[in-house]
């Protein structure tokens, strides 16, 4: 068996009083879907968050292709292949959807620090940003301004820019939140060839989509992951009914 | 009416170009002394611009960097025309009355001095960065105050103003020929900072640190290098402010400069290139004509300022070209 | 150095301090509840010098001066927050830095007008001046004396306002969830034009008091409403506690370093240099404070944790 790309390993944070993310471990392995669900307030996103960098967990690791990045910051994490899209699209509003792309690139490429060359006639960036586009089905928008793109476009556009990093390994927040139906589909099939070039760690609501795609599920209630399995194995688990469909009834 | 940016920017060249040499012909040479201040505020200005527009920090200190390049001007200029020795520990020297070496050193002491204060300010943003940047210009403002060694109070005079190879600075027309080739220089720089990676991820900064960072980038880093940058060309603008008027004093550090720098990026349109340009060509003929009615147009300039903060987003450029400016 | 000569330094500090905090407590109220950064609360400051100083010429007493400065500064603070400050809470902070500081000119040059460019004296009333005699035989003046009384039962006041009243419940609710209390049926606007009045009230009240012991010009506001932000950012924005403890910290190290720093040079200096020296970085000093405080604390000493 194969090492996991991305670990979490006992992963804890509290708030207070309140226990967020409670002796939370999860790995994703090679070429997986690794979903996490859980009901409204069950810290996933606190999770992500620590996994991603953008919050300290009191105690616990991250492993990134085996290696310890808990004490890195976000960016080292982006830099040691973490791509990263969020739950509400954290783009450049004002810039077009090129140099948002681009924006990528240029980390990836760790260019940033050229001060003369226009990024936009930068073949090397270029490229590495419109390839990304045109995976996502957005090339033909690339000199819109980020802001007049449509809800579902962002989203798109939100993907594209983490394929710009070749990562090893995505975290993907919601990424078919507000999406029409039209649009979780082709996001799914999308994202069903994406697991061969890096595995995912999907967070998401839309059931169908996390049932179609995920090879295994994480259940988070309460800050704990309280199963963890196939599709089949999830749905029939007297937990995650309880979890859910107790707190419905 | 709607404007593109490129005539609006080249139109303000030309401007810039004919009207002194038409005050010239028309043995105006006040109009050209105006023009010169105009040209000196705007490159003090651009360099506000780089981090106000493109980086988004609203710093409330940059006449600390126009009172740094000031008194490096003013100090280098001092030892020589007195003929004193300048001793800086490790080495004395008899000071300068070469404008490129001042200018070098003007833009070195601001730039050091804008490292010191970004490194400081920049653990911070938003509300705590306006104040914490105002309070270390004021720091600099009370310290000129207290070097009773340069004036204190009541600052340095230079006598002459200082040389350029070839030029004659004492003439009207050819130390703005300097200015403004220096602003020219300057306006090229941005220009290419802004559609640089560097630029586009400095604007980016502006718009979602998260982004930034998660695409592997050091936010912190690219802001510093901005603010040194940025501190380094106002720090630039002071020592020809100096000499123009050849005469250094604490008023250079005072906070309505800071304030000043911003409103006439405001007035011209933030992030934009000319932005800082037009705002200060707008800002000295506002000076030069309300100042003829009234003692107190400071009001005048007030109610304007209100009026473009609640009514109207862009700046002129903006107006001219239908486009909103940098959101910052 | 003599002990008397120390203590009476710490009391010049605190007077400093507690004066400082008048307009810090404005400033930070005004920031924690509103989330604006208002740099005309310089302009307040003089409002309230000046009208004291016309009411007391006008009338001899300094106690109606003192009601005057409250209420002009105030009655000014409501109308700026009604007219133009209101369009604001939502703006961003360069708009914020703008407005207030076209507020500034205005507010300047509009006095200057009125009152013309010559310094206006605004005289310490009978009862107050004069020195005291304190235990251990410090002669102190009375008036600076009663300024650090007035401080401190501000300060008291302030406390009491916000942990004991309605008032209070509503501005520390206000500091934390804007939305919710405009949902419980709080008028939310009438709630921010009373805490901007008040913020300018305090503001007033300390340009009245320290009228009396400087000349009242246009343009005093300014020096003063930079050394509150150092204040603020030293205790946290948004604090009151923190804009207290800032107060007394940035007035105790301005006084006393300009009394030590040169003495501290003369024990290794010739005394002119030591002078000159001693009081250059006396000059710097509260600012070296604050750059020290944002080395170890980013928010200041009472600020949120960001």
């Amino acid at each position: 068996m194969s090492d996991p790309v991305l670990a979490a390993l006992n992963l804890n944070k509290s708030f207070g009083a309140l226990k967020a993310t409670d002796d939370v471990s999860i790995d994703l392995m090679p070429g997986e879907i690794h979903a996490i669900i859980g009901p409204n307030g069950a810290g996933k996103s606190t999770l992500i968050q620590q996994i991603c960098g953008g919050l300290q967990p009191d105690s616990g690791l991250v492993l990134l292709g085996g290696q310890d990045v808990s004490g890195h910051s976000t960016q080292a994490r982006a830099q040691a292949g973490l791509g990263r899209t969020f739950q509400i699209s954290q783009l450049c509003m004002e810039d077009t959807v090129l140099e948002n792309a681009v924006l990528g690139a240029m980390g990836a490429g760790r260019s940033a620090w050229r001060f003369w060359r226009a990024a936009l006639k930068r073949s090397d960036l270029r490229e590495t940003a419109e390839s990304a586009l045109e995976r996502v089905g957005l090339r033909e928008e690339r000199g819109t301004r980020c802001a007049n793109l449509s809800h579902g476009q962002r989203r798109q556009l939100e993907v594209a820019v983490a394929l710009t990093l070749s990562p090893r390994a995505f975290v993907m927040d919601e990424p078919m939140a507000g999406l029409g139906a039209d649009g979780s589909k082709r996001l799914t099939g999308f994202l069903d060839d994406l697991r061969a070039e890096a595995p995912i760690l999907l967070v998401e609501h839309d059931m169908d989509a996390v049932f179609a795609l995920a090879d295994r599920i994480s259940v988070l209630v309460y800050g704990k992951v309280i199963a963890t399995g196939t599709g089949d194995e999830i749905r029939n688990n007297p937990e995650v009914r309880d979890a859910y469909l107790g707190d419905e009834a | 009416m709607r404007l593109d940016e490129r005539y609006i920017n080249g139109l303000m060249i030309a401007g810039l170009l004919a009207l002194p040499l038409w005050a010239l012909v028309a043995d105006q040479p006040f109009t050209i002394t105006l023009m010169t201040r105009a040209v000196i505020l705007a490159l003090a200005a651009v360099g506000l611009n780089i981090v106000l527009g493109i980086g988004g920090m609203v710093s409330f200190g940059h006449a600390a960097f126009f009172g740094i390049g000031g008194y490096a001007m003013g100090i280098l200029a001092y030892h020589a025309q007195t003929y004193t020795a300048l001793d800086l520990g490790a080495f004395t020297t008899e000071g300068t009355k070469f404008m490129p070496v001042i200018w070098l050193v003007a833009m070195i002491t601001s730039g050091l001095a804008a490292s010191f204060i970004g490194l400081l300010s920049l653990r911070t943003s938003g509300v705590y960065f306006i104040m914490i940047t105002l309070a270390f210009g004021q720091m600099f403002f009370y310290f000129a105050i207290s070097w009773a060694q340069y004036g204190g109070e009541d600052g340095l005079s230079i006598y002459v103003r200082n040389d350029f190879p070839g030029l004659n600075t004492l003439m009207p027309i050819q130390f703005y020929g300097i200015c403004f080739a220096l602003l020219c220089l300057v306006l090229a720089l941005f220009a290419r900072l802004q559609a640089s990676p560097f630029g586009l991820a400095l604007n980016a900064t502006r718009q979602a640190a998260v982004r930034v960072e998660t695409v592997g980038l050091n936010p912190m880093r690219l802001k510093l290098l901005a603010f040194v940058l940025s501190g380094a060309i106002t720090g630039l603008a002071g020592a020809l402010f100096a000499d123009l008027n050849r005469f250094v004093s604490p008023t250079m550090f005072s906070w309505q400069l800071s304030g000043e720098l911003i409103v006439l990026i405001v007035i011209g349109g933030v992030g934009r290139l000319m932005g800082p340009v037009i705002g200060a060509c707008v800002y000295v003929a506002l000076e030069h004509f309300l100042g003829e009615i009234t003692d107190f147009w400071h009001v005048y300039l007030g109610v304007i300022l209100l009026c473009i903060v609640l009514f109207g987003r862009g700046g002129l450029i903006g107006l001219l070209t239908g486009k909103e400016g940098a959101h910052v | 150095m003599s002990s008397i000569l120390i203590i009476e330094q710490i009391l010049n500090g605190l007077q400093f301090g507690v004066m400082l905090f008048l307009m810090a407590a404005g400033l930070t109220l005004i920031f924690g509840v509103m989330g604006l950064i208002n740099l005309a609360h310089g302009s307040l400051y003089m409002v309230g010098a000046f009208a004291a100083a016309a009411v007391a010429g006008a009338t001899g007493s300094f106690l109606l001066a003192l009601v005057a400065a409250l209420a002009a500064a105030a009655l000014a603070g409501a109308i700026v927050e009604m007219v133009v400050i209101r369009r604001l809470y939502k703006a961003p902070h360069l708009d914020q830095v703008l407005a207030t500081f076209a507020l500034i000119l205005i507010f300047s040059e509009g006095t200057r007008w009125v009152f013309g460019s010559f310094p206006l004296f605004l005289d310490i009333p009978d009862a107050l001046s004069g020195p005291v005699t304190l235990p251990g035989g410090i002669e102190y003046p009375l008036y600076r004396l009663t300024l650090i009384g007035i401080g401190l039962a501000v300060a008291v006041g302030l406390w009491a306002l916000i942990e004991r009243t309605r008032l209070g419940i509503r501005i520390r609710a206000g500091e934390n969830d804007r939305e919710m209390i405009a949902a419980l049926g709080v008028d939310i606007s009438k709630l921010y034009t009373l805490v901007f009045a008040l913020g300018a009230a305090l503001a007033g009240l300390a340009g009245a008091l320290v009228g009396a012991i400087q000349s009242v010009q246009v343009g005093m506001g300014e020096p003063v409403l930079i050394l509150a932000f150092v204040v603020i950012v030293i205790g946290g924005i948004g604090s009151v506690r923190g804009a207290f403890i800032g107060a007394l910290l940035v007035g105790l190290t301005d006084t006393l370093g300009g009394v030590f720093l040169p003495e501290l040079f003369k024990l290794f200096m010739d005394n002119g240099a030591a002078q000159k020296t001693g009081s250059a970085l006396a000059s710097m000093g509260i600012y070296v404070l604050m750059g020290l405080v944002l080395i170890w604390r980013p928010t200041g000493l009472f600020g949120a944790r960001a």
